[in-house]
């Protein structure tokens, strides 16, 4: 369904990891407009990290490039979340959203995609081996009672 | 990120505090590591009270010191869990592998 996207910002910040706390925070302030629960803030907060987590661990294996996330409301009450990085990208995406499997060796569980699915309405990942990765979450914000 | 850990009589119990994340777990997994193997614990508590934050990067965190204490033919338990770790925990199904108290 297209709805009319009502507030709109894009950051671009190199991939350290010291920046996952940072993109978690901006997604969970820009959020806050939608008036969501804790839950559903913190479920934003998660995803936020998983997502830029992927691109820090694994778009640009022996260098520092660019990560950007864009985020979205839309005027349906949801929130959509753009990471895309211009790096080695996934050669098989299947595979990687495999739960428990991962190319990140003994330091990473392999979890990043089964959390976004079951915290995000939507998932959709785009890849280019050489190219780069982007992953399109959305999640619904429920209108609570009394909100303006 | 801290670990602050507690030994007695071969139970280690770890308490972890901040957020765990992938920026802070690699410090945690060395710090765990090191209490692991100075003190041999028969028994391991970690105790997350203390976390504001976590995604999947706490389940290998968690993972990792129950294969060593299986290893060591110990046991591992995690008490205190804040309700946003308990959601992603329970997104991944880890109360299959790992006893949560």
């Amino acid at each position: 369904m297209r709805t009319k996207a009502e507030n709109f910002v894009s950051l671009d910040f190199p991939s350290r990891s010291a920046n996952e706390g940072f993109a978690r925070t901006a997604a969970a302030c820009f959020a806050a407009q939608l008036d969501p629960t804790l839950e559903e803030l913190n479920d934003i907060k998660t995803a936020v990290s998983e997502a830029v987590t992927n691109a820090i661990v694994h778009a640009y294996p022996d260098t520092i490039g660019k990560v950007c996330m864009k985020l979205r409301i839309h005027s349906d009450n949801s929130l959509e979340i753009v990471v895309r990085d211009w790096g080695v990208g996934i050669a098989d995406m299947e595979q990687a959203r495999t739960p428990m499997f991962t190319t990140g060796g003994e330091e990473r569980a392999g979890m990043g995609f089964t959390i976004m699915e079951s915290f995000m309405d939507t998932l959709r990942l785009r890849s280019v081996p050489g190219k780069g990765t982007t992953v399109t979450m959305r999640r619904k914000i429920s209108r609570r009672v009394g909100a303006k | 990120m801290a670990v602050s850990c507690i030994s007695d009589q071969r139970a280690l119990t770890a308490t972890l505090s901040g957020e765990l994340d992938h920026h802070a777990a690699k410090h945690i997994m060395s710090q765990l590591d090191g209490q692991i193997d100075r003190e041999l614990p028969r028994q391991l508590t970690i105790d997350m009270g203390g976390i504001s934050f976590m995604d999947s990067s706490g389940i290998a965190v968690l993972l990792r010191a129950h294969r060593q204490m299986c290893r060591l033919e110990g046991e591992l338990r995690v008490v205190n869990v804040p309700p946003q770790a308990k959601r992603v925990f329970q997104a991944a199904g880890l109360s299959r592998v790992i006893r949560f108290e």
